[in-house]
């Protein structure tokens, strides 16, 4: 149906997607994670108020969620200039890509921790626990069945950001379905890289909440 | 009890909360002390500041005044590391478990050790001696989604005994169970304090759990302490109208159905469980109206109160109250609502 060269086109393409959506999810849980944890910590009742901290980074994660993704793609072109030296191609889109999901993940870490039974994080203190103990040996191990379900859906979120990124030349299979599909009108092309996107979004969601299943000894 | 030295010792306390409302006070005042190696309680109404006040004992909540001294030690005037390790010496038992959903129940004992510090190999010993001494050896790699309700008391129990805490306190520890488990976990409680001599300090709303297991208890109102003894002491004669609401909580019923002449007589357990009333009307050749009773048997020993309408006729009225007084019985006329 497509010719050898197409076909190894879609391939690296595909590769390309992987690496960017993986490298920038990691990135991105290194800077998001910690932040969520902050955010549940340091909230009104949380197990270290720090109402200041809360408050200014709950307002720096807004006003980064609100650029919407395009936008954010070409406003942070000067560091990604700095920070890889090129401004296209999927290494470079690595960086909007983490710049962009971080407060998406501090978000759904955030929102795993909280599901946390307060109950269990009182009886922990009753029992002498340090905040750090606290995080680390009740909030985020009670919470990992969640924190895994959030990780799907940053991971297939990220993905189809990595696609968007391919009308400023980001590289991967977006890149390949705008120039086929929509600068030279080939469909099947275009369809192809689609439908390739489509199945890998269901392997990563199936794998995330095969995963999670796994992790969780509540029933 | 041999020790009556004060473990615990809560000194004009008073918690306040600040609120959308503003300030709403949960406790005023409270004075206690608790004696080592004894099961002490502390009842009240929900909402009338006993799970607070249990938190100011181990610090969960800070009091707004008053202070709170653990063996001696002021708890405000402790950093934040030695408070922690205070804490390792107080374990706490909730009503709803609070056990690590994402751990075994070996696990959850091993919790408080990793806690302190302990390292793995010697928490899991620890940990499975615990598992014995609440009887769940079997249940040591199950999750606490696989095991009942008694059954998570009693790890939580194990684990709250893993670091030896001189103090167990007991937040409603029993009102999640049914009647029976709520037996077997009180039997379990009531062990410890005899095998280990642990100060237990039990939280409940129910006067039955009170009765069962403690020696002294004080009655929380409103945030105040309405009366504090021993448990004879406030069964037999209730001062407060708390303390009568909980002993005597059919009490205004019968107000209403009294006769002309009749008398209520306690039962504080100097008298043991033999038919009294009934050698009374062979010996006066009078019946009675039993018009009220409400008997316990703790210890063998008859606790609780009873309403008797006496015959019409003063002078045997006046012989049978003689009669009971003689038995050592506390008898007090009451007035009726005729």
């Amino acid at each position: 149906m497509f010719k050898a060269a197409v076909i190894k086109m879609i391939v690296l393409g595909l590769g390309e997607t992987l690496y960017m959506t993986l490298l920038s999810t990691a990135l991105a849980y290194l800077l998001g994670l910690p932040l969520g944890i902050i955010l549940v910590v340091t909230e009104k009742d949380g197990i270290r108020p720090q109402r200041f901290l809360n408050r200014i980074l709950n307002f720096i994660i807004n006003v980064i969620r609100s650029v919407p993704f395009l936008i954010l793609l070409v406003a942070v072109i000067p560091i990604t200039r700095f920070i890889v030296g090129k401004i296209i191609g999927s290494s470079a889109t690595v960086v909007p890509l983490v710049i962009a999901a971080a407060p998406f993940i501090a978000r759904l870490v955030e929102s795993s921790l909280k599901e946390v039974d307060k109950g269990v994080i009182e009886a922990a203190q009753s029992m002498g626990a340090s905040p750090l103990q606290i995080i680390t040996k009740v909030m985020l191990p009670e919470a990992l069945p969640s924190l895994i379900v959030g990780a799907a859906i940053a991971v297939t979120t990220i993905l189809s950001y990595s696609a968007m990124a391919g009308f400023v030349g980001g590289g991967g299979l977006g890149t390949i379905a705008i120039n086929y599909g929509y600068y030279r009108y080939q469909n099947d092309v275009m369809f192809a890289t689609v439908a390739l996107l489509v199945i890998v979004v269901q392997v990563l969601q199936e794998i995330g909440t095969w995963i999670a299943n796994l992790s969780d000894k509540r029933n | 009890m041999k020790n009556t030295k004060p473990i615990i010792r809560i000194v004009g306390l008073s918690k306040c909360f600040t609120s959308a409302n503003g300030e709403v006070s949960a406790l005023e005042n409270i004075n206690l002390e608790i004696r080592e190696g004894e099961i002490f309680g502390i009842i009240g109404m929900s909402g009338a500041g006993k799970s607070t006040l249990v938190r100011c004992i181990n610090f969960l909540e800070l009091p707004t005044s008053g202070t709170v001294y653990f063996a001696g030690r002021d708890l405000a005037q402790l950093s934040r590391q030695e408070l922690y390790k205070v804490r390792q010496s107080m374990g706490m038992i909730f009503q709803q478990f609070n056990l690590l959903m994402q751990r075994t129940a070996l696990g959850n004992v091993c919790f408080p050790l990793e806690i302190a510090g302990v390292n793995k190999h010697e928490a899991r010993q620890r940990a499975a001696e615990l598992l014995d001494l609440v009887g769940l050896t079997d249940k040591a790699d199950a999750y606490p989604a696989q095991l009942s309700g008694g059954q998570r008391q009693r790890v939580a129990i194990a684990r709250a005994l893993a670091t030896n805490p001189e103090v167990l306190l007991c937040d409603e520890a029993t009102s999640a169970l049914d009647p029976a488990t709520t037996r077997g976990v009180l039997s379990l409680l009531r062990d410890i304090n005899k095998r280990l001599g642990i100060t237990i300090v039990v939280i409940t709303h129910e006067m039955s759990v009170i009765e069962e297991i403690c020696q002294r208890v004080t009655i929380i109102d409103d945030g105040q302490i309405a009366e504090t003894g021993t448990v004879e002491e406030i069964f037999s004669r209730p001062k407060s109208q708390a303390a009568r609401r909980l002993v005597y909580p059919a009490e205004q019923q019968i107000e209403q159905i009294i006769g002309n002449r009749s008398i209520r007589i306690v039962f504080d357990g100097s008298s043991s469980f033999e038919p009294i009333i009934a050698s009374m009307v062979l010996e006066f050749k009078h019946t009675v109206n039993i018009l009220f009773a409400d008997t316990k048997n703790i210890d063998g020993k008859a606790f609780g109160q009873m309403v008797i309408q006496l015959p019409e006729t003063d002078k045997i009225a006046d012989g049978m109250i003689a009669y009971l007084r003689g038995k050592g019985l506390t008898v007090e006329e009451v007035e009726g609502v005729v």
